[in-house]
């Protein structure tokens, strides 16, 4: 029976982390070299773990599925960084960041973990730039800050609309520092394909080499996984096509708690779905909602173009609803609001899908080449992709799968419930709770990989220095590399006429009808019927060309969507059982008369963390309390 | 619409590869460049052959995966466009598009459309960083940078790495982008302490991984997706100069 | 020496062709002034004067070892550049496009070539016969030249060689047009406010040197006054 053990220091908020820090075994230099750790993942929490990791001098050895750690999808995090350095003087603080983080999750977070990623926030801007990253500067030469969604004050660092891209090239500057100093091995363009756990503890992998095909063993005194979200559940999203849940099932059905799995943050501005071909949906900076006024006609189905609407016809429905916040609202907000009115028939472009995010009086007061500088490749981006020009006519906009809160269940040290598993970055699921605000991410990211997790594994790491080298022939590799091969026969054996991503496709269009921005009993337990029939189909008619020992695309997402079917069943799981909305968990029967979401904290103020208990068994929910002793539960109120 | 497509085929690093024709019809001018490729494959494996394999991830043009040489040009010759941002609006029925790898030697095909670039991740390992541990750092704001210098320093730290520089030289020289990253650092007081060692490791280093000589000619700065200018290439060369006129010999 | 040229870094290389070539330029200014004397008097006595001050100054002569140097390093470090650059694309593309890049930049070493054959022709026709005595002397006055002038004369009326010479000088003012700027930007030198400017006064080089130089064949193909 597993027991939830978040294992949070004593102590007054503030100091939990110091204290902690001061209380954590420590592994001297010389012991550190004969400790191996896989990373599994080199996106900027991978990179930023695997450079502070290497300094320390263990031996690291790093997977990714791309062919560089630059690729990764890290580097489509656009508006910015959060950190509490105050350097505006409008009375931000540690402690203010970690409200703001609280409240914007809807209190579905540990106050612990968040308030320790508010206080890592800083070092981490130091570090960045250390690391040679350009964030933008005002004339004096000193660093400039941005407002971002759900927030009051100006703590958002940026470079460009390209701040996950420079600060992951920060990160992986790192790391190829490492990598020439020999403190780190990486192994570019490899799945992982298992986990292998000896004696309850985490000790290696299997992986695929994506070119040559061969299955191959790896060890460690301890596992890593930094493999990021799998908001391609959806299949449209705003995610890289590649992004995907198999580490992170793998570790799952290995023992691993899985954490709030239904958390998806749906990201209110993202390019519309404009035909069936599309295969993503390409992000649009939130930072736009800074400037950028969103509005749908007052008449339905009005089919002037937008510039011509007079303002009379023009309903700025998030300043009309809330009047405080405005454009600014937090994204799980603004995403249902752009879904209420599309629904009611307000929605604009070909498919009624879509709303408009306006710059014309932006423009008329700062001047075109004031909106020019803050977003000019977003406007870009959007230009060649979408054919208008933003400058003249509205962009159309509309939510898309982005963002996964839930994860891997880790406690304070990251540690996943197997020993020796850690998980951080995206691919926990520890502080954002149910909703994430703007630039949060790169922040947790970040933080836990350059500062954090280089620390709490020190713990466990300590108890390991008599472990000798794990060898790769214990009886447990065997049993892990035959299972990944049988996986990989059985994909190939189906032999049907459905592509992988077809499935996927289908999959996603579940998802999204059913278990997207609004959920309710009927249509969960409808999804969870059709998920149950396609994964069957899927293991009937999928069909994958059969080159086991090469380069093959179509058995990479074959294996990948054949986890999603999983993933998928334990969301629905997972929504149903939360009879409450919060933050991006919205259950229709559980809204305020003027419609919106209603937490019931005297029931739901948990983590629901699953055990995997079988392939076709319904998982186990474990529940980890939330106690909030700093904050007050409150309704989060935008108004 | 319906096209022609010119595909070179080959089955991994070490056989010889060909081209083979394909006749494609049903193509939507909505499509995007790889959603028709996408879309082809899709056809391909329903009938049972073998899809075309391409390399693509984020598909918004910021990862730099994706890289193809379309018609003569490196990403299809549209202005600061990447293969992915490029659209079908862009041909009509009837064409014949001919789609190749990237060529370098130091680029060899992997299969078919991709080819390993892992020649620049190696040039970055010889000095494309700044020696800074995690917990060394001083307050962010303690050094002020010219705002001037943190855009300049941007613009160069754009650059994603697809290759496409290399790839539209004609001495398939990789200088565009080792220039770039030398700029990012070169403008910046952090990078600057280790200037003179980084530009004469990562020269060195370029070098020995067979890449072609500049000869200014200027293709790489019309085919970057990310605007990345010449003017980089400029800086490369001063700070190598600098460099090496004015570092001590070292005495063991 | 291919052997140690094959070991300087390729911006070593770089710089050095920038270096020899800018020194060229500043040699094809020289020539083409002593050239121009020619056209001025047609007596030859002025032209004559400067090519025997070429070939006894002192200083020039210890120059025309630089000169030589500076030729045979750009024609080597070309060369070697040129075949690594070949080296470095195995396999071509099928089809490509024509990029709006500057189109004397893509030829640079086929012109080179071009004027390397004619720099030798032009050496076996002047430089050698000046040099072993072969040329008959002139008098003017009291002073005795070697008469030059009617060595360049006597050639300028031979049609074919007026057309060898221009095509020479037209594809050695392509190679400038692209090579003047090039050195800069090869030894680092560009300025967004600067730059513009050099590349513009690389097209006055160009054209200058170009049109100077075909511009004496031409005039003593086509004047009686020769």
């Amino acid at each position: 029976m597993i027991k939830l053990d978040a294992k949070i220091p004593e102590g007054p908020l503030a100091e939990k982390w110091s204290r902690h820090k001061r209380s954590v075994k420590l592994v001297n230099p010389a012991n550190k070299a004969k400790l191996d750790i896989i990373l599994v993942g080199t996106g900027l929490t991978g990179s930023a773990a695997a450079s502070s990791l290497g300094e320390l001098g263990y031996n690291v050895k790093a997977f990714c599925f791309q062919d560089s750690p630059r690729r990764a999808h890290s580097v489509a995090a656009q508006g910015g960084i959060n950190a509490a350095k105050n350097y505006r003087n409008d009375g931000d603080s540690v402690y203010r960041l970690f409200y703001d983080i609280i409240k914007g999750g809807d209190f579905r977070a540990r106050e612990a973990n968040v308030y320790r990623a508010a206080e890592v926030s800083n070092q981490t801007i130091d570090q960045l730039v250390a690391n040679g990253v350009p964030f933008a500067r005002e004339y004096s030469g000193y660093l400039d800050n941005r407002s971002f969604g759900g927030v009051q004050v100006s703590r958002t660092f940026y470079a460009k609309g390209q701040t996950g891209q420079q600060c992951l090239l920060g990160a992986y500057s790192g790391l190829n520092r490492q990598i020439t100093a020999g403190k780190v091995t990486m192994y570019p363009r490899r799945d992982m394909l298992d986990i292998v756990i000896i004696d309850g503890k985490a000790r290696g992998i299997i992986t695929r080499n994506l070119v040559t095909g061969e299955i191959e063993r790896h060890s460690g005194h301890a596992v890593v996984l930094a493999t990021g979200g799998y908001g391609t559940i959806y299949y449209l999203s705003t995610l890289a096509l590649g992004s995907n849940v198999s580490a992170a099932w793998a570790a799952h059905k290995k023992g691993a708690l899985f954490a709030n799995p239904s958390f998806i943050q749906i990201h209110p501005t993202s390019l519309p779905q404009l035909n069936d071909y599309q295969c993503k949906l390409t992000l649009m900076s939130e930072s736009l909602r800074n400037d950028g006024r969103i509005w749908v006609p007052k008449i339905k189905g009005d089919k002037r173009q937008p510039n011509d609407i007079p303002e009379e016809d023009r309903d700025y429905y998030l300043e009309r609803r809330y009047p405080a916040f405005g454009n600014l609202v937090p994204r799980d907000v603004a995403s249902r609001a752009a879904k209420e009115r599309c629904d009611a028939g307000f929605g604009v472009g070909k498919t009624g899908l879509s709303v408009y995010l306006d710059f014309k009086d932006a423009i008329k007061k700062q001047g075109k080449k004031a909106i020019e500088n803050k977003y000019g490749n977003l406007f870009e981006m959007y230009h060649k992709i979408s054919g208008d020009n933003p400058y003249e006519v509205p962009m159309r906009i509309y939510p898309a799968g982005h963002y996964t809160m839930g994860g891997l269940w880790v406690d304070y040290n990251l540690m996943t419930t197997v020993e020796g598993l850690y998980a951080i970055g995206e691919a926990n699921f520890s502080d954002h709770g149910a909703n994430r605000l703007g630039a949060g991410s790169l922040m947790q990211c970040s933080g836990e990989g350059y500062f954090i997790l280089p620390i709490t594994i020190g713990d466990y790491l300590a108890g390991q220095i008599k472990t000798p080298r794990i060898s790769t022939d214990h009886p447990e590799f065997e049993v892990a590399e035959k299972a990944a091969r049988d996986k990989i026969k059985k994909l190939m054996a189906v032999n049907g006429k459905q592509t992988p991503t077809t499935f996927h496709r289908r999959l996603g269009k579940i998802m999204w009808d059913y278990c997207g921005m609004v959920r309710n009993e009927e249509g969960l337990k409808k999804a969870a019927v059709l998920v149950k029939e396609l994964e069957e189909e899927f293991w009937k008619d999928v069909k994958v060309v059969d080159t086991e020992l090469e380069l093959n695309q179509e058995l990479e997402k074959a294996g990948r969507v054949a986890d999603f079917f999983g993933i998928a069943k334990l969301m629905i799981q997972d929504a149903l059982s939360r009879k409450e909305s919060c933050g991006a968990h919205f259950r229709e029967e559980s809204q305020t008369p003027d419609g919106e979401a209603k937490r019931i904290d005297s029931e739901y103020a948990y983590v629901a963390a699953w055990e995997y208990a079988g392939d076709d068994k319904p998982q186990i929910l474990h529940r980890e309390d939330l106690k909030f002793e700093n904050v007050e539960l409150k309704e989060r109120s935008y108004k | 619409m319906n096209i022609t497509l010119e595909i070179w085929r080959q089955k991994n690093a070490r056989s010889k590869g060909k081209f083979v024709t394909y006749k494609l019809d049903g193509v939507s001018e909505e499509m995007s460049f790889l959603e028709m490729l996408d879309y082809f494959n899709k056809t391909i494996v329903e009938k049972g052959g073998e899809p075309v394999a391409f390399e693509y991830d984020c598909r918004e043009g910021i990862c730099g995966c994706c890289g193809l040489h379309i018609n003569g040009y490196a990403h299809g010759g549209a202005h600061e466009t990447t293969t992915c941002e490029l659209r079908m609006t862009k041909f009509k029925d009837g064409d014949k598009i001919t789609i190749e790898p990237w060529r370098s030697r130091a680029f060899p095909v992997i299969k078919d459309l991709i080819v390993d670039r892992s020649a620049f991740d190696k040039i970055l390992r010889a000095g494309g960083f700044i020696t800074a541990n995690a917990g060394a750092a001083p307050d962010a704001n303690a050094i002020p940078i010219r705002k001037v210098d943190a855009d300049e320093a941007f613009d160069s730290a754009v650059c994603v790495g697809c290759g496409a520089c290399v790839a539209a030289c004609k001495n398939s020289s990789a200088m565009l982008f080792v220039s770039a990253k030398i700029s990012q650092f070169a403008f910046l007081p952090q990078g600057r302490v280790e200037a003179v060692q980084r530009v004469q490791k990562m020269v060195a280093r370029m070098d020995e991984l067979g890449f072609g000589n500049c000869t200014n000619t200027g293709a790489c700065e019309a085919r970057c997706p990310k605007g990345i200018k010449l003017t980089n290439i400029a800086r490369m060369n001063r700070e190598f100069i600098g460099a090496k006129l004015g570092s001590q010999i070292v005495r063991h | 020496m291919s052997n140690i040229t094959l070991r300087y870094s390729s911006l070593t290389k770089k710089i050095v062709m920038a270096l020899a070539g800018l020194f060229l330029i500043t040699f094809l200014f020289v020539h083409l002034t002593v050239n121009l004397m020619l056209l001025f008097d047609p007596t030859r006595e002025m032209f004559n004067a400067g090519a025997h001050f070429m070939v006894t100054n002192p200083v020039i002569q210890f120059m025309q070892i630089f000169l030589f140097g500076g030729i045979l390093i750009h024609i080597i470090f070309g060369l070697i550049l040129q075949i690594q650059n070949w080296m470095a694309r195995p396999v071509g593309y099928k089809v490509t496009g024509w990029s709006h890049t500057s189109p004397f930049s893509k030829f640079m070493i086929h012109t080179g070539i071009i004027i390397l054959i004619f720099l030798t022709v032009h050496i076996i026709n002047f430089f050698l016969k000046a040099k072993t005595g072969q040329v008959n002397p002139i008098q003017y006055g009291d002073v005795e030249y070697e008469d030059m002038g009617l060595l360049v004369v006597d050639l300028f009326k031979n049609g074919g060689y007026v057309i060898f010479y221009v095509i020479a000088m037209l594809l050695l003012a392509f190679h400038l047009h692209h090579a003047f700027q090039s050195a800069f930007q090869s030894l680092g030198l560009n300025h967004s406010k600067y730059t513009p400017f050099i590349k513009g006064l690389s097209a006055v080089v160009s054209i200058v040197l170009g049109l100077g130089f075909m511009l004496i064949p031409l005039v003593v193909f086509f004047s009686d006054k020769f």
